[in-house]
């Protein structure tokens, strides 16, 4: 064989990394956003490789919807500890009440539709002008479609007609005041690849990633965790399993899957053998409309 | 396991959507929920029970408006490699869309329909691969259903394409029959069409030798983002990061600085911080040199025995992809990888016909989705490879300084 040959984790760790150098080199003010969930985290993990040994260039920030898991926080807290990094949380509940925003009702209640809101308001708050996420092309359609560097209008809207053709490997990052640019360094992975990856790189993750046991109830087939922020009805049958998370968002629309995979090895291993895809598995907020990630976007959401 | 990357070219009456649900389908990547999904919206339905192109459906915002978004990125994967799909719709009015997704493509699948053989369209598809020198084409001629698998059709359309490869100096092209539809000839040899020694498609873009078209021979680097700590341990680290866009650097390699042509020596490699004696394309590395010379973001360096070009005056392809015509004697950024300047249009020679490659004259002005040959005049002296030589170096984007928008793709020669 070739004695230069990158594999298929190299050949995407290069581009990520090349990816992160030109959102430091291009902006004047970018942030990298964190929900301590695993793509976020496999984000600060290429752009640690990308900088070092020079410190961590972007501040992580959290838009906070309230409805955390308290592992993911600790998480959170922790690798800004390591990193030396600058940490924003901004918080959903926060922009509620000042701009006296409607939350909306339901058994799920979600604040993923408000975050935008919030993190609008950061993006002006601290000039950002580009956000790094980890938004992945097979996720779902839209994203299938959107640049590697997306522009958004001072509205954070994406507009899919507008977008500037992507060629080669040439990143044009040029905005006008008050624009910013959503990267997206992991476009090309899949989840799998994502969690190869952690794999070979033996990064921790949060805990709520590998089994456990939890009170859930089940809802349209999806496992929900028990918390403050989900509404209990009579008909609810409370069950202890034990599970585990393949996305961590919201605590309110983000399902759980039962699981005994305590191991990286045993949870790629049942994400191979699984069936049913990320978003259609664990995402609750997804199920709305067929079209409501293209909505999400549209109106500024990552 | 590596990853390829290729396009298909085609229009949905050529079955390209088929073909691609075909593949993921086949290949397992359609999970369960998105299966039912589909069964619910299918109404032309195949003997799987679902109508494989809605698979790769569009936006609402695409239904309703009719339009198409240029390129989608589709993935999938076997054990023996990663598939990344750029699909670009193919009508003429799309040529940027396909110009975009063959940019970052190491193969072409051309779709024909085996009724109506080499079309406007076809040879439009094989004229942007060789443009863009696609290392690997395959002509999928599907369809073979509806004429009786029929050996003589095949051998019919391979010997008029062959006038195409031999007009367009095409190299590695692989012709498959295949009935999309039925699954002929994608992941199983077709029983229905014994007389086809070759691969199965699946079974071919697993195969097919991709490694080695990387170049490792010429080596070229650009640097993209200098990295100085400036703490109190790492004082005095200055650190050149950036992409090895082709070729092999080793520690001792006496280079030259461009376009500052200052020559010094490779004093450390690191990968991620991590010390290495050599490092090869496509790796993202950080290097360190002997001396202190004044280097910045889109500066080149190149072994002292093989050496770029550094000019001011280059002839270019230009394929103009934006609404907004080309203004002659306007000025425009070129970006150049990670190097941005100013360049001017000086003259248009000619138009070139992406349907027929002839050449035509300019009377009016460029628009989009028109290929022409021009002069360009940059402000500093750009380091680069003619895109036939090195396609990595020899590569660049305008950029109209008013709008911000990417509006050409350039070839530089």
């Amino acid at each position: 064989m070739n004695k230069y040959y990158l594999n298929y984790l190299e050949q995407l760790e290069a581009e990520g990394i090349y990816i992160m150098r030109e959102v430091a080199a291009q902006f004047e003010k970018p942030a990298l956003l964190f929900s301590g969930g695993k793509d976020s985290i496999t984000l600060v993990q290429l752009a640690k490789k990308a900088f070092a040994p020079g410190k961590f260039p972007f501040p992580l920030v959290h838009i906070d919807t309230g409805h955390n898991f308290k592992e993911a926080l600790d998480y959170r807290d922790n690798l800004v500890k390591e990193l030396g990094a600058e940490l924003i949380v901004r918080k959903v509940e926060d922009s509620i009440r000042e701009r006296k925003l409607t939350e909306p009702k339901g058994k799920f209640a979600s604040r993923n539709w408000l975050q935008i809101h919030t993190l609008l308001d950061t993006i002006e708050e601290f000039k950002f002008d580009a956000c790094i996420g980890g938004a992945r092309r097979d996720e779902e359609k839209a994203r299938a479609k959107e640049r590697i560097f997306s522009v958004r209008d001072a509205f954070g809207q994406w507009e899919p007609k507008l977008q500037r053709p992507e060629l080669w490997n040439i990143y044009n990052g040029r905005i006008h005041k008050g624009e910013n640019v959503r990267v997206f360094p992991i476009s090309n992975w899949t989840e799998l690849d994502v969690w190869n990856y952690i794999r070979k790189e033996n990064i921790p993750l949060p805990s709520i990633y590998f089994a456990h046991y939890r009170d859930v109830i089940a809802h349209e087939g999806q496992l929900v965790a028990v918390s403050d922020y989900i509404q209990i009805d009579e008909t609810d049958v409370i069950m202890n399993k034990r599970v585990r998370y393949r996305t961590v968002g919201d605590m309110t629309c983000t399902a759980a899957v039962e699981s005994n995979a305590e191991t990286l090895d045993e949870v790629v291993n049942e994400i191979i053998a699984t069936r049913i895809s990320e978003r259609g598995e664990t995402r609750i907020d997804d199920k709305v409309t067929e079209a409501a990630m293209e909505d999400r976007k549209k109106g500024g959401y990552f | 396991m590596d990853i390829l990357r290729f396009i298909t070219a085609g229009s949905v009456d050529d079955g390209k959507s088929t073909l691609i649900g075909r593949l993921l389908f086949d290949s397992k990547s359609i999970l369960q929920d998105q299966l039912e999904t589909l069964e619910k919206q299918s109404k032309n339905k195949n003997a799987d029970g679902i109508d494989l192109a809605l698979l790769t459906d569009g936006l609402r915002a695409e239904r309703e408006q009719g339009i198409t978004i240029d390129v989608a990125y589709r993935y999938f994967s076997t054990p023996k490699r990663k598939f990344i799909i750029a699909d670009a719709p193919g009508h003429v009015q799309y040529t940027r869309n396909m110009i975009t997704g063959a940019s970052n493509s190491n193969l072409i699948i051309i779709l024909i329909d085996a009724r109506l053989g080499v079309i406007e369209q076809t040879r439009r598809h094989s004229i942007i691969a060789s443009l863009l020198r696609i290392k690997h084409i395959v002509v999928a001629i599907n369809k073979m259903d509806m004429v009786d698998y029929g050996q003589e059709r095949f051998n019919e359309i391979k010997s008029d394409y062959n006038k195409v490869v031999a007009q367009l100096n095409l190299q590695n092209v692989t012709y498959i029959p295949i009935a999309a539809l039925h699954g002929d000839n994608i992941v199983e040899k077709s029983e229905k069409m014994p007389w086809f020694d070759g691969l199965p498609l699946l079974q071919f873009l697993e195969e097919v030798e991709v490694a080695d078209d990387i170049n490792h021979t010429d080596p070229r680097f650009q640097v993209q983002y200098v990295i100085r700590p400036q703490t109190k341990e790492l004082h005095d680290y200055r650190g050149y990061a950036g992409e090895i866009i082709n070729g092999v650097y080793k520690k001792g390699d006496k280079i030259k600085i461009l376009p500052q042509d200052i020559e010094t020596t490779i004093t450390k490699i690191e990968i991620a911080g991590v010390e290495v004696e050599e490092a090869f394309a496509p790796q993202a590395v950080v290097l360190h040199i002997a001396d202190d010379i004044d280097i910045s973001r889109g500066d080149t360096f190149v072994h002292i025995d093989n050496l770029p070009k550094v000019e001011n005056n280059i002839d270019v392809l230009l394929c103009w992809m934006d609404n907004k015509p080309l203004q002659p004697g306007n000025k425009y950024f070129l970006q150049h990888k990670s190097r941005l300047i100013r360049a001017i249009i000086q003259e248009i020679e000619y138009k070139v016909d992406v349907n027929t490659l002839e050449h035509t004259a300019v009377t009016d002005s460029v628009k989009l989705n028109e290929v022409v040959k021009a002069r360009l005049r940059t402000a500093a002296p750009l380091v680069y490879d003619p895109f036939e030589k090195l396609d990595g170096t020899g590569s660049a984007i305008l950029i109209d300084e008013t709008s911000n928008s990417t509006v050409a793709a350039v070839l530089l020669s």
